[in-house]
């Protein structure tokens, strides 16, 4: 019996959700064995998985950087003995999960936000507007967990590093011309801290507050669906139901009503901050901190105020 | 050029959820159905194509008769012809087994759908798809153009965006971006009336099984009181930030 983690690199750094992976591994595994298997070439030597409960570390440097060439490489990877698999529901982490339960036959839990129990995860439905109890109809599973919902714990394991052969050559091909990345931006998924805001700034020229916040926080930037359909923000930044589904430690939402589609994307937040100059927003009754005022009157004092205690701090 | 799009029939964007029969059942008493807001940016873009270098544009549902209305709304908006798989959906793998065989069968050089349907949230279908018909995928897409046997797809990542390139037939997953949402095509009168003598095909399922199950449906917990602070203390945020949720 043992545990798999298949571990995402990005330009060749572990993130966050890597590390998460690991852990979730390990405290499925309990005594038993944690098997991490790295999909591209780590800058940073590999054995940092060890802290966080990973025991035999196999490096797949020949993996490829399409999500389809990564499954079809990993599906003649998978040990009989891994009784579950766990990966990251990212971008990526979807694609390889679906695909890799086609080519292995496995059943796949996706957008897990708990560790199992008895057999029986929670994951995410209904947009967030529900929580489904589920379970294989088998034994053996694959996992792919929701970056941030369950989060990171370090209980170390042997870390020990070797290499395995695994390509994708057999995938149907698509090929990478151009990567064009947002600058400097963190990704919001994996946002400890997100900074949002809506039709209540007016203007797009008004954003400059927002990204100061974020700045000052080392958050990431949102948006409501008005503002990305008017153009103001890009479609990246939408969060809610048809945009992106987020569950960062703090929301902070600027200038947004909270209409239930927008709440739908942002309610698993753990800590929601509303600002918004009209008391009768519904986003007052799904938030855990307001603030009523204007937006323009209450942004700059409270950048003022949280620069001063990062100063402090 | 043969396209099919995936269609899922689901709740409104605005339907209060709720659940029933010990909480193991979604209730869809008083809920109105609505096609996918993911896959309404494929369905649209199949318009698009079809429009721009000719063929034909076909709608898929996995499940029972009532979600009949929503094929025949695609239709409306200018779909061809419908098939659905008579089969109450489960678990994706029993409705991309579903699909598969449509596209195995009939020849398709596209097949589009969303990244996820906004119910049950999987997320694994279209992917499920392409693994079982061993054609490649772009998931998460928000742009795609078609030149010949070509394909030029973007895709959002983790960060920023990739353009890829592959060739037909393949299968892609797209959300908003693959088309704007002001382009988003609705029936009009025509379309209506045209929809209703248009052939809507009803296929049984294939023999695959489910392999997940969900045993209940919770909701989440509330929120406790929201904290009011005065817009001339925001220094009592920042403590409370601080000190007591200790976010920052």
């Amino acid at each position: 019996m043992s545990i798999l983690a298949i571990v995402e690199t990005w330009e060749g750094n572990f993130k966050k959700a890597s590390f998460e992976v690991v852990s979730v591994a390990k405290r499925i595994a309990g005594g038993d064995k944690v098997t991490a298997l790295v999909m591209g070439t780590p800058n940073e030597n590999a054995s940092v998985l060890g802290k966080y409960g990973a025991d035999d570390i196999r490096v797949i440097s020949s993996s490829g950087i399409n999500p389809l060439e990564m499954a079809y490489a990993l599906a003649g990877l998978i040990p009989a003995e891994a009784s579950q698999i766990v990966l990251s529901h990212t971008n990526n982490g979807k694609v390889i999960a679906a695909t890799l339960a086609v080519k292995t036959g496995l059943p796949l839990l996706t957008n897990v936000v708990s560790l199992p129990e008895g057999g029986i995860v929670k994951r995410k439905s209904f947009s967030s507007k529900g929580i489904a109890h589920a379970s294989a109809n088998e034994g053996r599973s694959i996992l792919s967990i929701v970056p941030n919902a369950i989060g990171v714990v370090e209980i170390a394991g042997a870390g020990n590093v070797s290499d395995a052969q695994g390509s994708g050559s057999n995938a149907p091909s698509i090929k990478s011309i151009n990567i064009d990345k947002a600058k400097g931006k963190i990704p919001l998924i994996e946002a400890d801290i997100v900074v949002s805001a809506g039709r209540g700034m007016k203007d797009p020229s008004n954003w400059g507050m927002v990204e100061e916040m974020a700045e000052i926080l080392g958050a990431g930037t949102a948006c409501s669906k008005p503002v990305s359909d008017m153009g103001w923000r890009p479609h990246s930044e939408h969060v809610g139901q048809t945009g992106i589904a987020i569950n960062p430690q703090l929301y902070i939402a600027i200038g947004i009503s909270g209409a239930i589609q927008h709440l739908a994307g942002v309610n698993s937040s753990k800590n929601i901050v509303v600002i918004n100059k009209d008391p009768e927003a519904p986003f007052f009754k799904s938030a855990d901190y307001g603030i009523v005022g204007d937006a323009f009157e209450v942004v700059p004092k409270l950048n003022e105020a949280l620069r001063n205690f990062k100063a402090n701090n | 050029m043969k396209i099919l799009v995936c269609i899922s029939h689901v709740p409104d964007t605005t339907a209060k959820i709720n659940f029933k029969n010990n909480e193991t059942e979604f209730d869809k008493e008083g809920v109105q159905f609505v096609i996918n807001p993911n896959d309404e940016f494929g369905l649209t873009k199949a318009m698009i194509l079809k429009e721009t270098l000719g063929g034909n544009v076909t709608v898929i549902n996995v499940g029972d008769a009532s979600s009949e209305p929503t094929l025949r709304k695609a239709l409306a908006i200018g779909a061809d012809d419908a098939i659905r798989v008579d089969r109450v959906p489960k678990d994706a793998f029993t409705v991309a087994s579903d699909i598969a065989e449509e596209v195995k069968a009939g020849g398709y050089d596209l097949i589009l759908g969303g990244i996820e349907s906004i119910d049950y949230n999987g997320g694994q279908v279209m992917a499920m798809v392409a693994a079982l018909c061993n054609l490649p995928i772009v998931d998460t897409c928000v742009g795609l153009s078609i030149d010949g046997n070509k394909a030029t797809a973007m895709r959002e990542i983790d960060g920023g965006k990739e353009t890829l390139e592959t060739t037909l037939p393949l299968v892609i997953a797209g959300k908003k971006g693959l088309v704007e949402e002001k382009d988003l095509r609705i029936p009009n009168m025509r379309g209506i009336m045209m929809a209703r003598t248009k052939k809507l095909e009803v296929k049984s399922p294939t023999a695959a099984t489910e392999k997940v199950a969900d045993k209940k449906y919770e909701k989440p917990a509330a929120r406790g009181n929201c904290k009011m602070i005065s817009a001339d203390n925001v220094g009592e945020l920042v403590e409370l930030l601080h000190n007591e949720a200790k976010v920052i």
